[in-house]
C-alpha cells in the first residue's frame, strides 16, 4: 500500500453479523451431484483393488513403471505399454497428523495420513492413504508399512479396499 | 518484446468478511490503481481479471460476474486462473498484453470473497482433489501442506522452531501495512510453536487463513509511460511460469522444481545469472510459514535446506541483506488468493517508487522478485521487476 494513499476501502463485518442476519444478505444452498466415469487406467486399477493387488503401467521409453497407472505418460507423451503387478509394500514418504476433518472440523482422535511409495514402481511413486496399527508417537518417515486390505466381500472396487497401510513386519527387526 | 512498466496499484482491506461484494471491492482497488497512475478507464486498453475456484463466491462465470468493477465494461477481457499461483500469474497475462504490441496500458484486476461459502471455504477446497484416487479418502487441503512441510522438515532437518521465525517475522513486518488481517507486534516464536496444533506438523499460527480482498494494477508500455511523462514505474524484466502434474503423489515434496524452472525463465529474461547477489529483495508465496522457506529455494535465492538458516540469521528480516516478504506477507497482511497480487507485485512497485512508508527498506532496492504457488502443490508464477 502506498503511503501517499490515506484511505483503504473496505468494512468488514463479524461472523455474528452474517449469522445473526445483522447484514442485508442473501443465501443459496446448491444440490450439485456428480457420478465420474473410471476411464480405461483407473477402472482396472480400481478392479484389481477389488482383487487385492496393485497394479501399475510400464512406459518402455522412459523404462518408469507409472503408479497410480495411466494409459499415456505424461513425459514422453506416447501410450504407455504393458500392466504390470507391483507390491502391497512400501515406504512413508511423508505424513501428518490431522486434528481437522475434511471440513476443518476439529476431532478428538488425530487422522493418521500422508503419501507412501509402492515397492515395485518407480522410485517416489506411490499414493495418499492412511496409516494404522501405529500410534501418533510411532509414525516416522522411512518406515516400512504393508497394505491392510478390508476383507473380500466388503471391498467396492475404491481406493478404500485398502483400510489403511500398517507397519511391514520387517521393520521391526 | 516492449519494455512493460507497473505504474500504478491498489487494494482494498484484507479481512476474514467483508460487506463489500465481488464486483464492490474490484472497483474499489481498481478506482485506486487508476487514480495513483493518474488515469481513467478510458486510458485503458484492455483488462485482465484473476480469480480463483468459482465455487468460494458461489458464482460460475466469476470472471464475467466481476467485469464490470474491473473496469472491463465493453474493453477486451479475459480472467486467468491457475490457482494459488494467479496471485502473480494474472500480472504476466497482463505482462504479455502489453510486450506484444496488442495494447498500451492494461488493468489487471485480482479477487477473492472465501467468506460467502458456508461455514467454512474448506468444503469447497474438498472440489480439487482427484475423483478416484483422493477423494474418497475425505482429504483435508491442510493435510497435503502437513505433508509437504514434514517432507521438508524430514529432508533438511529443519526445526520447527525455525520454520516459526518467518510466520513472526511476517506477521511482525505487516504492521505497517494499512490492509493487514494478521499484523501483530508482540508475536513470538513461542505463541507459534504452542498454537493448537491442526494438523502436526501445521499449528494454527503456522497457517494464514481465508480473507476478502481485492487488488489492482495498471501496466504500460515504455512509449506510453514517456508520452504520459509518469514518473512512478517500476519494469517488470521477466517472468516465468511452470507446471508439474497433478499427480502429487509421484514426486518427492521436498523441493519445489516447478518453481525452480519457472524462476530460471524470468531470470534468463531478466538478465539475471546470479540471483542471491542480484536480487536486492523478495515476496515469495507464504500462505504458510513454510512455504517462503520452501519458494526461497525454489526461487534459487537460497542453496536447499539454507532458507532457515538465512531467516535464524537476520537475512530475510526487513533490514537483513535479502529482505523477504517486507510486506508482511500473506501470513500477516491476509490470503485472499488471487488478491495477494497487492503484498506480491503491489509490494515490489511500492518499495522500488518508494512509497511502501513504514515498510519501506531502508537500503536502496532495484531489483525484487515475486512469485505465487498453486493448484495441487504444482504450480509456480514468477515476476522480476526492476527501478
Amino acid at each position: 500500500m502506498s503511503e501517499r494513499i490515506k484511505k483503504w476501502p473496505g468494512v468488514e463485518l463479524s461472523a455474528a453479523d452474517l449469522n445473526e442476519g445483522k447484514v442485508t444478505q442473501t443465501r443459496f444452498r446448491p444440490n450439485a451431484k456428480y457420478a465420474w466415469s473410471a476411464g480405461e487406467a483407473m477402472s482396472r486399477f480400481l478392479a484389481e483393488l477389488q482383487n487385492g493387488r496393485l497394479i501399475a503401467r510400464t512406459c518402455h521409453s522412459c523404462k518408469r513403471i507409472l503408479f497410480p497407472p495411466r494409459m499415456f505418460c505424461e513425459s514422453c507423451f506416447r501410450p504407455t505399454d504393458e500392466w504390470t503387478f507391483i507390491q502391497d509394500t512400501g515406504t512413508i514418504e511423508t505424513f501428518s497428523i490431522s486434528y481437522l476433518d475434511t471440513d476443518a472440523k476439529r476431532i478428538p482422535d488425530p487422522i493418521l495420513v500422508g503419501v507412501v511409495s509402492i515397492d515395485g514402481a518407480s522410485p517416489k511413486m506411490g499414493m495418499m492413504h492412511y496409516f494404522g496399527d501405529m500410534t501418533k508417537e510411532q509414525i516416522r518417515i522411512g518406515m516400512r508399512v504393508k497394505a491392510v486390505w478390508r476383507p473380500w466381500e466388503e471391498r467396492r472396487g475404491s481406493v478404500l479396499d485398502i483400510r489403511h497401510f500398517g507397519p511391514l513386519k520387517e521393520d521391526a527387526k | 518484446m516492449r519494455k512493460v512498466g507497473v505504474i500504478g496499484a491498489g487494494m482494498t482491506l484484507f479481512r476474514r468478511r467483508l460487506q463489500e461484494t465481488g464486483k464492490e471491492m474490484c472497483f474499489e482497488a481498481t478506482k485506486m490503481a487508476l487514480d495513483s497512475a493518474g488515469l481513467t478507464r478510458a486510458d485503458i486498453d484492455m483488462v485482465v481479471n484473476g480469480t480463483a475456484p468459482d465455487a468460494f463466491d458461489g458464482v460460475h462465470m466469476k470472471g464475467e460476474y466481476l467485469l464490470d468493477g474491473c473496469g472491463g465494461y465493453r474493453k477486451p477481457y479475459t480472467r486467468v486462473f491457475t490457482g494459488g499461483g494467479t496471485g502473480v500469474f494474472s500480472s504476466i497475462a497482463g505482462w504479455w498484453h502489453v510486450a506484444s504490441g496488442l495494447a498500451d496500458a492494461v488493468l489487471v484486476v485480482n479477487e477473492e470473497k472465501m467468506s460467502s461459502c458456508q461455514p467454512h471455504p474448506q468444503s469447497v477446497f474438498a472440489h480439487i482433489w482427484d475423483p478416484i484416487l483422493d477423494r474418497p479418502l475425505r482429504p483435508n487441503l491442510i493435510w497435503i501442506f502437513a505433508m509437504e512441510m514434514n517432507r521438508y522438515m524430514h529432508v533438511h532437518g529443519v526445526k520447527k522452531e525455525d520454520i516459526a521465525r518467518v510466520a513472526v517475522k511476517n506477521k511482525r513486518n505487516a504492521v505497517g501495512h494499512p490492509c493487514a488481517q494478521l499484523a501483530d507486534p508482540n508475536i513470538t516464536v513461542d505463541d507459534v510453536l504452542n498454537s493448537e496444533v491442526m494438523a502436526w506438523p501445521v499449528q494454527r499460527l503456522d497457517i494464514s487463513p481465508p480473507s476478502d480482498g481485492a487488488s489492482a494494477i495498471v501496466l504500460a508500455s515504455e512509449d506510453f509511460i514517456r508520452r504520459r511523462k509518469i514518473k512512478d514505474r517500476a519494469w517488470m524484466s521477466g517472468v516465468g511460469w511452470c507446471i508439474d502434474s497433478t499427480m502429487w503423489t509421484d514426486r518427492d515434496l521436498y523441493f519445489p522444481e516447478y518453481v525452480a524452472r519457472a524462476a530460471q525463465t524470468a531470470y534468463k529474461r531478466a538478465k539475471i545469472s546470479d540471483p542471491r547477489r542480484q536480487i536486492d529483495f523478495a515476496e515469495p508465496y507464504d500462505p504458510f510459514d513454510y512455504k517462503e522457506l520452501h519458494h526461497l529455494e525454489g526461487l534459487l535465492l537460497a542453496r536447499k535446506g539454507e532458507a532457515p538458516i538465512l531467516t535464524r540469521e537476520g537475512v530475510t528480516e526487513r533490514d537483513g541483506d535479502l529482505p523477504v516478504c517486507p510486506s508482511g506477507g500473506l501470513m500477516g497482511v491476509g490470503n485472499p488468493i488471487a488478491a495477494t497480487m497487492g503484498q506480491k507485485i503491489g509490494e515490489l512497485f511500492w518499495q522500488l517508487t518508494n512509497q511502501a512508508g513504514k515498510r519501506q527498506i531502508p537500503h536502496e532496492v532495484h531489483t525484487g522478485v515475486a512469485q505465487a504457488w498453486g493448484d495441487l502443490m504444482q504450480y509456480g508464477s514468477v515476476v522480476v521487476m526492476s527501478s
